[in-house]
């Protein structure tokens, strides 16, 4: 790598070529102010708060948009770069509703933090105190444009991670916002509540809708048998709601967490994931047997199954008819569980804990009621959770181990693994491999359908056959795989989609900084459940044995059929309007 | 030939319509058939040479930038004719298409064909119906006659030259906010670099000028660098076109050469004040510029001395404020105009505007205090200092220059303006 020598406040130093005034200055111990700059997205230069003064330039240049050049002379800490810095901060704040006390992001709040960081004391300009109306249209989100900073992270993510591209940035002037197009809500749009935004958003302008209030009120009502179950991408996230580094394990500590809350069990997706293996395995075997569809993709990424319901209808016979994980254990937990603890259904509260937005929508859709009551009956973000545990003064770090309750708390490493994008195809491949063959599959992991790359193609030696699958994360990922399809041009058997970048370890739900680096870090700490864990392959997973034995008889059997597979409906942009 | 036509660029003052017959009877087209025979690289050192900077604001030198086209990698290269003309109170770019249109062309060919481009985009304000027409009819006419269109004048050379109708907005005139209204997106302004003569229209290298700035071309190469030098001064050769309006008596287009003082213009081309009147400020540059007092008049019309003084000659308008006009009102009009024109995109501008607003309000309706008159200058400064855009950045020259020159203006509006403007409070 090439180095040229720029100063920065007097100090010569050298640094590599070809990056921004912002990325030196961070490589030098500075981290300057910013606010519509975000690591994984393209540069925007609207907020100006990073603005320095350059030598030979008459005004100031912003450090995130300008890049160094040989012998350039920054200045980031004079009178003139701090009046302007903070004159910016302070005309933000005169148009912003100054809710800390009581706005969701106020912890987590890169608006409030940088206001404190420059020791903001008053804001002199006029206060604007129009306000215009809340968003609350959809069971995912909620939308504030008085809190918005028109920054356009959640449209860049929108548009370009997503390729959703429901958020634009309208008008011009002073009525300028970030919203879906003619100031629709998000219910009338084609927005799949990935929650994406959320993420993105360095203010509390897009939040998720909180349940935490419908889960304090369960848990208080002494009529009701709550259980609760978690995700598996929320075990390597939650501890950073309590500062611990990114891709911690904390499924013990979550546990015990779980229990101090209240909940009267403390289950685990993960074995309604194995679950989700054994369907979706013998649905795959079933369609390659029968002649059915192909190639076959998952479904357990509600956001994912909202874009193609929105956006290609027509594939929808390729979808897996699987309920997600969630829905799953909802289904199982309202039947099953009711069944052999003797507890009546009605009486039973299933809240789930989802790295996700769109799976409280996907838990309010109308087709998951198949236990005969609403099967999930609420759902928290890995961020709610945490504000719960904090809400009661948890001491997370410090709490003792805990131990899920049986029998729906006991799950395989492939179940882990579904929190990360290609686990869901690596789980699959490592059951069907073994009921196909009838081998015993000697190297569990299929490095091919792992990474972060957008668009992962593999194929797999099925006992002899070779079977092509393909996996995608991000909608803009799963649109490839889409027109592929559409155009007839992928021979795969298998895809893999799920909505969010990195799969759910970095879903919409996720703390705060969930950036692609700290993805990547959780995705190990997936594996690392997996690798630890004593049965690694769904099929060995006892307690899914003994629910098919007692209970479903067989994968796809009639049992099955009504609790754990579901339809999908044409949402297509026409028929919206 | 009067001795007139000889000697400047443009001749306005005989407000004559050249057709394309009366243009090429005075040696219109010769100097597109002297570049077409020469060496390309002569030619842009003549341009060099001649000091040409654009006419559309920034001043940038015009040789450089076309050599900047020119050496691209990229082949594919496109041409933009600014005439968006959106500054308030200039009219130059309509005078040259209503009047002078092939002069233009001629212009626009060899800036094209220095730059190796084969496609323009003329870029016409939306509200100018009638130069538009003119420019759709000459163009036709200079492709009968082989000037445009396929190997112009048998040189292997073509050009093809497309209208576009703006987008209605002041902003659209910037050169990147222009590429994106083109390209069917909104009409902002996006991060530079890339500049347009790197990625320009559809990422291609594209050299964008200002009509007048290339219709100033035909005449230095047709009567050389020095001829052109010797129309101006060492600092800015040739001539402006000057937009004369507002309180004076003779109001209109007239060419300037470089070096004449704005009292000059005042005076001599614009007549004076009107009769009893006297001239309380003027206004340099449109809505974006700065307002200055009548003793910096002697000021000349030149890049370097007004920068020096804090001017910014811009499009070139001229506006005049007699005794009767109330500097404030003309600075609060001045910043409502932004606000309408403002994308809203950068903070700096968005909200300081809207806080400028407000202030200029208050002071008007005799309910300000000091403490609003330093911040509406902080505000502006900032506005200077830190917008993404040259909007953001010009549109408080008229608060900052008015507060400097005609302060006690402001002091006289405040609740407690005793004070001193920049007394004991500002510490
Ligand atoms: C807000 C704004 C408006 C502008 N409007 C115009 C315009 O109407 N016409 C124009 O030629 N240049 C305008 N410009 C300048 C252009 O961005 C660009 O610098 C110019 O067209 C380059 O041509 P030149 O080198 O011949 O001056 C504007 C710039 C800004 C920042
Ligand atoms: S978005 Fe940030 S600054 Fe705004 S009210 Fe919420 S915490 Fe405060
Ligand atoms: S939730 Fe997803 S689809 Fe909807 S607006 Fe946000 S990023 Fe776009
Ligand atoms: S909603 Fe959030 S991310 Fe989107 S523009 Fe507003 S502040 Fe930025
Ligand atoms: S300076 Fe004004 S016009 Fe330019 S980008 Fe910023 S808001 Fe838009
Ligand atoms: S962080 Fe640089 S302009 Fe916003």
């Amino acid at each position: 790598m090439a180095m040229v020598e720029i100063t920065i406040n007097k100090r010569t130093i050298s640094v590599p070529e070809n990056i921004t005034i912002m990325e030196a200055a961070k490589l030098n111990g500075i981290s300057l102010p910013s606010l519509c700059n975000h690591p994984d997205q393209k540069v925007k230069a609207n907020c100006r708060v990073c603005a320095v003064e350059v030598e030979g330039v008459k005004n100031l240049v912003a450090s995130c948009s300008t890049k160094i050049a040989e012998g350039m002379k920054i200045t980031t800490n004079s009178p003139r770069v701090r009046e302007t810095v903070r004159t910016i901060v302070e005309l933000i704040l005169a148009d912003h509703p100054q809710e800390c006390l009581t706005c969701i992001r106020s912890g987590e709040c890169e608006l409030r933090q940088l206001a404190f960081k420059l020791g903001m004391k008053e804001v002199q300009g006029v206060k604007n105190t129009k306000r215009l109306p809340l968003d609350f249209s959809t069971p995912s989100l909620v939308r504030d444009p008085n809190k918005c900073i028109k920054c356009g992270r959640c449209a860049e993510v929108c548009h370009h991670v997503q390729e959703v591209g429901i958020l634009y940035s309208h008008n011009r002037g002073l009525d300028i916002g970030v919203t879906p197009e003619y100031g629709k809500e998000l219910k009338d749009v084609a927005c799949v509540l990935c929650g994406q935004c959320v993420l993105a958003c360095p203010v509390g302008a897009i939040y998720e809708k909180d349940e935490t209030d419908k889960v304090w009120e369960a848990l208080g009502d002494p009529d009701k048998h709550v259980v609760v179950q978690v995700a598996p991408s929320v075990r390597v996230s939650i501890a950073e709601e309590f500062g611990r580094p990114s891709g911690s394990i904390a499924t013990s500590k979550l546990v015990s967490a779980l229990r101090l809350l209240g909940f009267d069990r403390v289950f685990d997706t993960d074995f309604a994931a194995d679950l989700t293996i054994m369907e979706e395995g013998h649905e795959l075997l079933q369609r390659l047997q029968t002649g059915g569809v192909l190639p076959m993709i998952t479904s357990c990424s509600p956001g994912w199954i909202k874009y193609i319901e929105h956006f290609y209808p027509e594939l929808l016979p390729h979808v897996s008819s699987c309920k997600s994980p969630q829905q799953m254990f909802g289904a199982m937990a309202k039947s099953y569980y009711a069944k052999i603890s003797g507890i009546d259904p009605k009486d039973i509260y299933v809240v789930s804990v989802m790295p996700c937005t769109a799976k409280k929508y996907e838990a309010a859709r109308p087709e998951m009621r198949d236990s005969g009551y609403r099967d999930v009956d609420a759902v928290l973000t890995t961020r709610e959770l945490g504000r719960m545990f904090k809400h009661e003064g948890i001491d997370f770090n410090s709490l003792e181990d805990g131990e899920f309750d049986l029998p729906l708390g006991i799950s395989t490493g492939a179940a882990a693994i579904f929190g990360a994008t290609g686990g869901v195809m690596e789980a699959a491949l490592r059951t069907v491999y073994e009921v196909v063959t009838g081998q015993t599959l000697e190297k569990l992991e299929f490095e091919g359908v792992r990474g972060m790359e957008g668009v992962k193609a593999s194929s797999v030696d099925l006992g002899g056959t070779e079977v092509k699958v393909a996996v995608a994360h991000g909608l803009a990922h799963a649109k490839q795989i889409m027109e592929a399809i559409a155009a007839g041009e992928a021979d795969y058997t298998f895809i893999e989609v799920m909505c969010c970048p990195g799969g759910c370890i970095g879903g919409g739900g996720q703390p705060y900084g969930t950036t692609n680096a700290v993805r990547e870090k959780r995705i190990q700490g997936l594996y690392e459940v997996d690798q630890k864990s004593e049965f690694r392959k769904s099929h060995e997973n006892p307690a899914i044995q003994k629910l098919y034995a007692d209970y479903l008889q067989a994968p796809l059997g009639p049992v099955s059929h009504k609790l754990l597979h579901t339809t999908y409906t044409n949402r297509c942009q026409h028929e919206l309007q | 030939m009067s001795m007139i036509d000889c000697q400047l660029v443009f001749n306005v003052e005989n407000r004559e319509y050249v057709d394309l017959d009366l243009y090429r009877s005075r040696g219109g087209y010769g100097a597109l058939a002297k570049v077409l025979a020469a060496d390309p690289r002569e030619s842009v050192y003549v341009l060099k040479e001649a000091g040409l900077k654009g006419r559309g604001g920034a001043s940038f030198p015009t040789g450089l930038k076309i050599e900047m086209v020119r050496s691209n990698q990229e082949q594919e290269r496109y041409i933009i004719i600014n005439a968006d003309e959106g500054e308030p109170g200039t009219f130059k770019d309509r005078y040259i298409m209503t009047h002078l249109p092939f002069q233009l062309l001629e212009g626009v060919t060899i800036a094209a064909y220095l730059a190796g481009a084969s496609r323009g985009i003329l870029y016409v304000r939306h509200e100018y119906d009638e130069p538009r027409s003119v420019m759709r009819e000459s163009i036709a006419q200079a492709k009968r006659a082989g000037l445009l269109g396929e190997n112009i004048l048998g040189s292997g050379f073509s050009l093809d030259i497309e209208l576009f109708s703006g987008a209605g907005s002041y902003l659209c005139g910037e050169e990147t906010a222009l590429l994106s209204s083109i390209e069917g997106r909104k009409g902002r302004p996006q991060v530079k670099p890339p500049y347009p003569t790197q990625q320009g229209l559809w990422g291609k290298p594209t050299l964008i000028n200002n009509v007048e700035t290339l219709s100033n071309i035909p005449k230095i190469m047709e009567k050389g660098a020095l001829w052109y030098r010797s129309l101006g001064t060492e600092d800015s050769p040739g001539t402006k076109l000057i937009s004369l309006s507002g309180d004076i008596r003779f109001r209109g287009l007239v060419e300037v050469p470089f070096g004449a003082s704005f009292r000059d213009i005042v005076y001599e081309y614009g007549g004076g004040p009107k009769p009893g009147r006297k001239v309380k400020a003027v206004n340099i540059g449109g809505a974006s510029g700065v307002l200055i007092p009548e003793e910096m008049l002697d000021v000349p019309l030149e890049y370097g001395a007004c920068a020096r003084a804090g001017i910014t000659i811009g499009s070139g308008a001229v506006f005049v404020l007699d005794d009767t006009r109330s500097i404030l009102d003309n600075v609060s009009n001045r910043i409502n105009f932004f606000l309408h024109e403002s994308c809203g995109k950068c903070t700096p501008c968005r909200e300081g505007l809207r806080q400028a607003q407000i202030i200029m309000e208050k002071l008007i309706a005799g309910q300000a205090v000091m403490k609003d008159v330093q911040n509406l200058e902080r505000y502006t400064r900032v506005m200077q200092n830190a917008s993404f855009c040259g909007l953001g950045q010009a549109a408080g020259n008229s608060v900052i220059s008015s507060l400097h020159y005609y302060g006690e203006e402001y002091c006289s509006r405040c609740k407690d303006g005793e004070e001193d403007l920049y007394g004991e409070e500002s510490a």
